[in-house]
């Protein structure tokens, strides 16, 4: 019988040849996303080993770094680091961090592997500006990592950017001229390429399921990709202007961000009239969305795995749903939390001070609706799950710590210390990465036809979880203390004390790196020595474990999409396959949890 | 694997919450009038962070320890009441936890911001600018004198731009690296940004602030300790962020005084 | 016979290289001998000028450097007898540009968190090295004017850091200061040809200047130029004094 499927044809049926076609520019959005992945593998990488070199020069400071010259001569005459290039490869870190990584990963990589997947379409409905959206973020990171290059280097202004130092030109520091300009063109085209793929998502998500597949029988991933792309089109359509605004103040003379009567090096600077709070107000209206940017995904991905691992869905699909929905609302209401002592109105700064307290409420009810489904259930333990329980104890600890940050009052003895780096570690540098791992051992069979290797998946879990929590732990305390933050060394007499805790850091950061090579190998071997994965290794139930092939076919699903006859995650079920039943599965079976 | 995973997360906790117990890392002592608000902020937040951090983990590492490594014909339990008493959990404890810190938080917040100065305040002006503070007494004629952003010159010792010749409240005015404040004293700090963004932060007492360029802001605070603090910037404002601090002493207004007198007769 | 043919070039060639060197050597014994200098004082009319002193508590280790010489602004040092210290002369009109360029290379240092020396006077395209003798980091940055054709540049330097060398292309009176200390500043004295800068007493002496006539200038930071005509007589000394009047 001829099957009528509801959504719309997508233009590129039929499969593509020639290399190029197949593996560069392709319209698939399974290699787009698979491209995505790579990008975010180099960005860590990158990130990571300047994370090194940055916590090296903090506990051994002045000490010559073997090498370190070759990368820069300016940076690092007689293989010792100045403090600009310091602060250059802080700012670097962070920036290929959170846009390259963080943002890169868990959404536009493994989101747009397998949203279409499970939504039950052949691909998204614009596949030539999800191929755009590629291109352009990698344009956008090749112009980032072009900034190394320039005489003055990169800028060294921090991920923040915060005007004026970033926008008065080359009389602010060594990489404030060139280095801004390439630095902010890079986010722009970057947010270009987000907004692309947001547009992808979200009509994806709405427009593209499959029959039977109502937005509530959605897994949570797919809720987390759409309502993280719904974030990414409001808060990337705000930075991109705002890093053109600074780009002008650079190149056209305008002074956006820049108000009268500065002098450096002696010299009144020919501004006037810009507003130094405008940027920080841009940036961060931007910039709170972007760190929930950075979770939701986990927390999809995370749930996902979980459910799967416990064989039991979460105890309400549809409250993990109004939570993750409610942080995304809530996300633009907070953001002043990052200027309660930025001289903005005092009042301002209570304002956004409840609405911060208030995030805490969807938080913890993701966390407990985590725990309480954690009762009573089957819990699976491999590499998987494993990194899917330590996002939970690094969210917890993250999530907490914002405790303290949220309050203005407090804010005053902890605001640009290592306690705020230690908070946003814990939940970006951590937990989100975890999600990344978590996602990554159980889609990778799916990806690649190939098992990664357990074992050394569990020693990479058990080398991170502990080395992370032994990095980043002490930053609380250091915080606490009073160690402010972006210092290229210690010589305040106040923090001499701290600095061996600095060194117990490096060595626990220098040692959890190693082990992220672990990693890297178990990647690349499994890849192509992987032991061969069945179509569904987890005997999990969502669409993308229903394809006919693995890695699935060019259109997904081969001759016939699949019609949706249950809720996502059908586990503690009498079947015939066993304690499960898949979405794309007739079988009719008693649902113990059937919420939909 | 699971019970390992369990014991890790609880002997984590446990570990992480000792060096907060013992303060063996922690604010230093406060000598501002209005700091004890903020520290008994900081206290209640802290037990009630702590508990709900070792509460979280705890019976997160209970349940993996419970529930891992069940065999197939286990049932599967569900938690009693279910997302509902998540949810009302979430709204109660947490809830409601928070909005109290909050509300009683606006107090500490509103003795820092939302006081007015007292009219005996002794002001100082303290300039930012990359790498160093520098500050300014406004003299016996209690006034400054104009900045002029176009006589600025370091090479001149000139740091804030005075014109000593055609301004006659410049002419007493003291210009010092260094901040000294008689203690017991309320102080009015009246901050103003040279170039770029920096940030006014002195652990002990309980005061932090940025300066924006553009926007010349004001705080207010008293010192009750004499001793000598560092005044550190905050606000990353280029190379020499990490090296920008000033010294603060707290003195007897006996040595306060001829500390003045010392700093009028340098200038 | 072909080897004798070598041989004859060879020798032509061994000649013409012995008469050259010899004519070289012999004209620069010429020149040296013709060779005189300009010599005299600079002084202060008036009274010196008040240098503050410098509070450098900001860095704790430049105060150490100077717990038992306190630190002053060097814009105008005033010797005993109303010497200038650190003023340049230079030869500002009358230069063939046959002058024998300086082939020594001056040391900038940074010591007690100041500049040593307070003026580094330098001929354009000459080599000098910036160095610093502190445990604490420094940043040189010498602000030449854009217009000139020197680069400025802005670069750091911790301690153990291996010396800048460098040199300006253009002639000019680059201030430089460092980013992280303010109160350090001094001078490139970027000139072209025979130059001197005075010393505690106000005494100076440019070596090596041609006989002829010319102008010489004296500059002093803060107090300006003076200029003076000289002539200079082969293998003698020429006097040029010049008084700069205090504020």
């Amino acid at each position: 019988m001829h099957e009528m499927s509801p959504q719309p044809h997508v233009a590129h049926h039929v499969p593509p040849t020639g290399f190029i076609r197949k593996h560069i520019f392709s319209l698939d959005h399974k290699v787009i996303g698979k491209q995505y992945y790579g990008l975010a593998l180099v960005a860590v990488l990158m990130g990571m080993v300047l994370s090194w070199l940055m916590r090296i020069h903090l506990a051994w400071t002045n000490y010559p770094i073997p090498g370190l010259h070759w990368l820069s001569n300016t940076g690092a005459p007689g293989n010792v680091m100045t403090p600009e290039y310091y602060l250059q490869l802080m700012t670097m870190h962070a920036t290929l961090m959170v846009f390259f990584v963080l943002t890169t990963a868990p959404f536009a990589a493994f989101g747009n592997y397998f949203l279409p997947i499970q939504v039950g379409a052949e691909d998204m409905p614009f596949p030539h500006f999800n191929m755009m959206s590629f291109w352009v973020t990698f344009v956008g990171f090749l112009v980032l990592v072009a900034s190394f290059f320039v005489s003055d280097g990169p800028t060294l202004g921090g991920w923040t950017q915060y005007a004026p130092l970033s926008a008065v030109g080359a009389v602010g520091g060594p990489g404030e001229g060139m280095g801004v300009v390439l630095w902010a063109s890079s986010i722009a085209i970057f947010c270009v390429g987000q907004l692309l793929g947001s547009l992808n998502f979200i009509t994806t998500t709405l427009d593209m399921r499959t029959r039977g597949m109502s937005m509530w029988r959605l897994p949570l991933s797919a809720w987390a990709w759409f309502i993280t792309s719904c974030m990414g089109l409001t808060a990337f359509a705000v930075l991109m202007p705002a890093c053109i605004l600074l780009i002008l103040d650079h190149v056209a003379g305008t002074s956006f961000f820049v108000p009268g009567n500065l002098v450096i090096n002696d010299q009144l600077q020919p501004h006037s009239g810009g507003s130094t709070l405008l940027w920080q107000h841009l940036f961060w209206f931007f910039g709170h969305p972007e760190v929930y940017i950075a979770i939701v995904p986990g927390m999809g991905i995370v749930s996902h795995v979980l459910i799967t691992n416990m064989r039991r869905p979460m105890l309400s699909h549809r409250v993990l749903i109004y939570s993750m929905g409610a942080l995304a609302v809530l996300s633009y209401m907070v953001y002043g939390h990052h200027m309660f002592v930025s001289g903005m109105n005092p009042v301002s700064s209570l304002a956004f001070s409840f609405p911060t307290l208030i995030i805490t409420i969807p938080s913890t009810i993701v966390v407990l609706i985590w725990l309480g489904s954690l009762y009573g259930a089957k819990l699976r333990i491999n590499a998987a799950s494993l990194f899917a329980l330590g996002f939970i104890s690094m969210f917890i600890t993250g999530g907490v710590s914002g405790f303290f940050l949220a309050q203005p009052s407090i804010d005053i003895m902890l605001h640009a210390t290592y306690f705020v780096v230690g908070h946003f570690h814990m939940v970006m540098g951590v937990a989100a990465m975890f999600g990344i791992f978590a996602g990554t051992y159980f889609w990778f069979p799916k990806m690649f036809g190939r098992m990664m290797n357990e074992t050394l998946g569990k020693v990479h879990f058990w080398l991170s979880f502990v080395g992370a929590y032994a990095i980043f732990m002490p930053f609380h305390y250091l915080g606490l203390a009073g160690n402010v933050r972006r210092y290229q060394a210690f010589v305040i007499d106040y923090m001499q004390p701290l600095i061996p805790v600095h060194r117990f850091i490096t060595v626990a950061a220098l040692a959890t790196g190693a082990a992220q090579l672990i990693f890297l190998y178990n990647l690349i071997h499994s890849r192509f020595w992987g032991q061969p994965a069945s179509d569904n290794p987890w005997q999990a139930t969502s669409l993308e474990w229903s394809t006919p092939t693995t890695p699935p076919p060019h259109n997904n699903f081969g001759d016939k999409l699949p019609e949706v006859y249950h809720d996502p995650y059908q586990y503690g079920v009498k079947s015939s396959m066993g304690d499960y039943v898949m979405q794309a599965s007739p079988e009719q079976v008693p649902s113990e949890h059937d919420e939909a | 694997m699971g019970k390992f995973v369990a014991v890790t997360i609880v002997v984590i906790a446990i570990v992480s919450a000792i060096p907060i117990l013992r303060h063996t890392w922690w604010m230093a002592p406060d000598i501002s009038q209005h700091g004890a608000p903020i520290d008994e902020q900081m206290s209640e937040t802290m037990a009630e962070a702590g508990i709900s951090f070792l509460a979280s983990q705890i019976i997160l590492a209970l349940f993996i320890w419970k529930f891992s490594g069940s065999r197939p014909s286990d049932p599967i339990k569900s938690f009693p009441g279910g997302a509902k008493t998540m949810v009302w959990a979430a709204f109660l404890l947490v809830g409601t936890e928070v909005l109290a810190l909050g509300v009683f938080g606006v107090k500490a917040w509103a003795n820092v911001y939302f006081a007015a100065p007292a009219a005996n305040a002794l002001p100082v002006q303290v300039q930012a600018g990359q790498f160093a503070f520098y500050f300014r007494y406004p003299g016996p004629d209690g006034s400054f004198g104009p900045l002029h952003p176009d006589l600025i010159s370091e090479a001149n010792a000139n740091f804030f731009g005075i014109d000593v010749d055609h301004d006659p409240d410049s002419k007493d005015d003291i210009v010092t690296a260094e901040m000294a404040i008689p203690v017991n004293r309320e102080i009015h700090l009246l901050m103003h940004a040279k170039d770029v963004g920096h940030s006014f932060f002195v652990p002990e007492l309980r005061v932090q602030q940025d300066f924006v360029p553009g926007l010349d802001l004001s705080l207010h605070f008293t010192a009750t300790k004499i001793g000598r603090y560092e005044i550190v910037c905050t606000q990353l404002c280029g190379l020499g962020h990490y090296n920008m601090k000033a010294y603060l002493s707290v003195m007897s207004q006996e040595d306060f005084d001829s500390w003045l007198k010392k700093e009028a007769a340098l200038q | 016979m072909k080897s004798l043919h070598g041989c004859n070039f060879v020798a032509m060639l061994v000649a013409l290289a012995m008469v050259a060197a010899g004519a070289l050597m012999l004209g620069q014994q010429v020149n040296a001998a013709a060779e005189g200098t300009i010599t005299g004082t600079v002084k202060l009319d008036g009274t010196a000028p008040h240098m503050k002193g410098i509070d450098m508590s900001k860095d704790p280790y430049c105060v150490k450097q100077h717990e038992n010489s306190p630190a002053h602004l060097e814009n105008v040092v005033v010797g005993q007898g109303g010497g200038l210290e650190n003023v340049v002369l230079y030869i500002s009109e009358g230069l063939t540009g046959n002058e024998a360029a300086s082939s020594e290379e001056p040391v900038f240092d940074q010591k007690g968190c100041l500049y040593t020396p307070h003026v580094l006077a330098l001929d354009v395209n000459q080599k000098f090295k910036v160095i610093t003798s502190d445990q604490t980091t420094h940043n040189i940055h010498p602000l030449p004017n854009a217009m000139t054709g020197n680069i400025p540049w802005n670069k750091s330097q911790p301690p153990g850091a291996p010396p800048i060398e460098t040199s300006w292309k253009t002639p000019e009176m680059i201030s430089v200061k460092c980013n992280i200390h303010p109160w350090m500043h001094g001078y490139f004295a970027v000139v072209k040809g025979p130059h001197a800068t005075t010393d505690g007493n106000g005494a100076y002496t440019i070596h090596n200047v041609p006989a002829g006539n010319y102008t010489v200038t004296a500059w002093q930071e803060d107090l300006g130029t003076q200029t003076a005509k000289v002539t200079v007589a082969a293998g003698k000394a020429a006097n040029a004094n010049f008084t700069f009047k205090g504020k």
